[in-house]
């Protein structure tokens, strides 16, 4: 045996734990990078104004991928993606002609503005009329633009894609053993299935949902892993996602249950006729504010640790001092952790909520 | 809620809709099936071999029961068989030796009756002789006697002397 063996291991290890400390201070650091680029010119009145600004901006879908921007030389970096819309027939440009909502883009002889992250159909000149509550009255056409939120949805489903379909692989070469990434992969797909899935739905009928728990609960996880990255899309911190995700639950419940579930649902057995008579209106709303409540669920679990995050890296730069910014950015430091956790726990939820569901629906009378 | 309803972009939920079914249903058909298959396999794999060996350790006890119960029966054969042998001989002995007493009894008995009859024999051939050799010693001694005339008359008177004329 080699006699420097022993350090040689300790060595690397030490770098290791170095390198994954030194990972999670430039995530940290590089969100709060964006605002220090702001923070430079501006004044501390000013500055609260623009936190608020850029969290608000941030939480909302964009239709560019900017990774940051140099106020001071006005600079965006980033790249353009391509809006589609549907006005009167289709239209496909780059969001560039819109240089961040500071121009008008004339297409075929529209012109469209880009006003807090959504497109309006305006003049010439991008004017922009309100109503009482400050709302923007212009025409809305149909977008469909690769969003940054698309863009990072389909970077997802793209590392999902390789992921798992080289643990698949990876069965046939290794004789039914996974071997690399697989090998972390396997036992979270036994999870889903061993401690979500069977529980839930129950031995016999949990194959048919597997699919969709699987797809699900990485789907979410590693969404949510994403927006905790310095690129930091906030995909399942939005409602219309989120919206999706819920729809489809709420489908699959509905489309596979038995007559014994809406039995349950609009004459359940048991009790009173009375009582039938009272509990189907209840039973029946049960059947949308279960989906519901996975919708609002993740959305404003995600939403508010992205709020909440950004607050505190924001309080930084509002500080200026010795002792509040070091403050602010042990407790960001610490919420990054949490938020790391809250990213599984929220996947993990909202997979085991629907196998609730399927397994309602698909349970046997029992009595 | 309203500023939730204004959020929602209908793009992205087209587009989310879109990916996801896409991603859900080219995963079922290249990863989870083949996943969940595969592991399948392998745990069906090791519960049969586990089943299997334990259906091979019950019939290896059932085996050594069997040999032990053979063993037992071969051995209690063998028992008897000895215990019979050893009644037969024992009995071959006591019908032997009761056959010679019964047989040297009938000798003895027969050779008591001949020397019995022999003896009653040789006691009547005893008397006879005697009686022959008397008769002729009386012949004897009587004819000698009787050699003179003297002795003739006296002996007869002697006779008619021992004979009482009633």
């Amino acid at each position: 045996m080699h006699p420097n063996l022993g350090t040689e291991i300790l060595r690397v290890m030490q770098k290791r734990t170095v390198v994954k400390i030194l990972l999670i201070f430039i995530l940290v650091f590089n969100a709060t990078n964006l605002f220090a680029k702001e923070a430079e010119k501006e004044g501390n009145g000013d500055l609260k104004s623009k936190i608020e600004a850029f969290k608000d901006h941030h939480l909302k879908d964009s239709h560019d991928f900017t990774f940051f921007s140099d106020e001071a030389a006005n600079k965006h970096y980033g790249f353009p993606l391509p809006i589609i819309l549907w006005d009167n027939g289709l239209k496909v440009f780059s969001s560039s002609k819109f240089h961040h909502g500071e121009t008008v883009a004339e297409v075929d002889g529209n012109y469209y503005k880009l006003y807090h992250a959504k497109i309006y159909k305006t003049d010439a000149e991008g004017t922009i009329t309100y109503d009482e509550h400050h709302h923007a009255t212009n025409t809305k056409p149909l977008d469909f633009s690769i969003t940054k939120n698309v863009v990072s949805m389909l970077l997802i489903a793209i590392l999902m894609f390789f992921m798992f379909r080289g643990l698949a692989k990876s069965y046939k070469k290794n004789n039914g053993i996974p071997t690399g990434l697989g090998r972390f992969l396997e036992p979270l797909v036994l999870f889903v299935r061993d401690e979500i899935a069977i529980p839930n739905i129950g031995e016999k009928k949990y194959k048919r949902y597997m699919s969709f728990l699987l797809t699900v609960f990485f789907f979410v996880w590693f969404l949510n892993l994403l927006g905790m990255t310095p690129l930091a899309p906030n995909v399942t911190g939005n409602i219309a996602v989120t919206f999706g995700l819920a729809l489809l639950t709420f489908l699959i419940t509905n489309f596979t249950a038995n007559k014994n579930y809406w039995g349950h649902i609009f004459w359940m057995p048991g009790v009173p006729t009375f009582m039938k008579v009272v509990l189907a209106p209840i039973e029946l709303l049960g059947v949308f504010i279960k989906p519901f409540s996975l919708m609002i669920r993740l959305y404003a679990n995600m939403t508010a640790g992205h709020v909440v995050l950004m607050s505190i890296i924001g309080m930084m730069f509002l500080f200026k001092s010795w002792i509040g910014s070091p403050l602010s950015f042990g407790l960001a430091f610490a919420l990054s952790i949490l938020e790391l956790l809250v990213a599984a726990l929220q996947a993990y939820i909202f997979t085991m909520l629907s196998a609730l569901y399927f397994g309602m629906a698909s349970e046997e009378a029992h009595h | 809620m309203i500023k939730l309803i204004e959020d929602f972009s209908f793009g992205l939920f087209f587009w989310q809709m879109l990916l996801f079914v896409g991603l859900l249903l080219i995963l079922r058909k290249f990863a989870w099936k083949p996943i969940l298959g595969a592991v399948n396999d392998r745990e069906e794999g090791i519960k049969n071999a586990l089943e299997s060996a334990e259906a091979a350790r019950k019939e290896m006890q059932n085996l050594q029961a069997d040999n032990e119960r053979i063993l037992n029966e071969a051995r209690a054969e063998r028992d008897g068989m000895l215990k019979e042998a050893r009644q037969l001989k024992e009995n071959m002995i006591a019908d032997a030796k009761a056959e010679a007493q019964a047989e040297a009894d009938k000798i003895v008995a027969q050779a008591q009756a001949t020397i019995e009859s022999e003896k009653k024999a040789a006691i009547a051939d005893l008397k006879n002789q005697v009686a022959g050799i008397s008769v002729e010693i009386a012949e004897k001694v009587v004819r000698k006697e009787l050699a003179n005339k003297d002795k003739q008359l006296e002996l007869v008177e002697s006779m008619l002397g021992d004979v009482t004329l009633n």
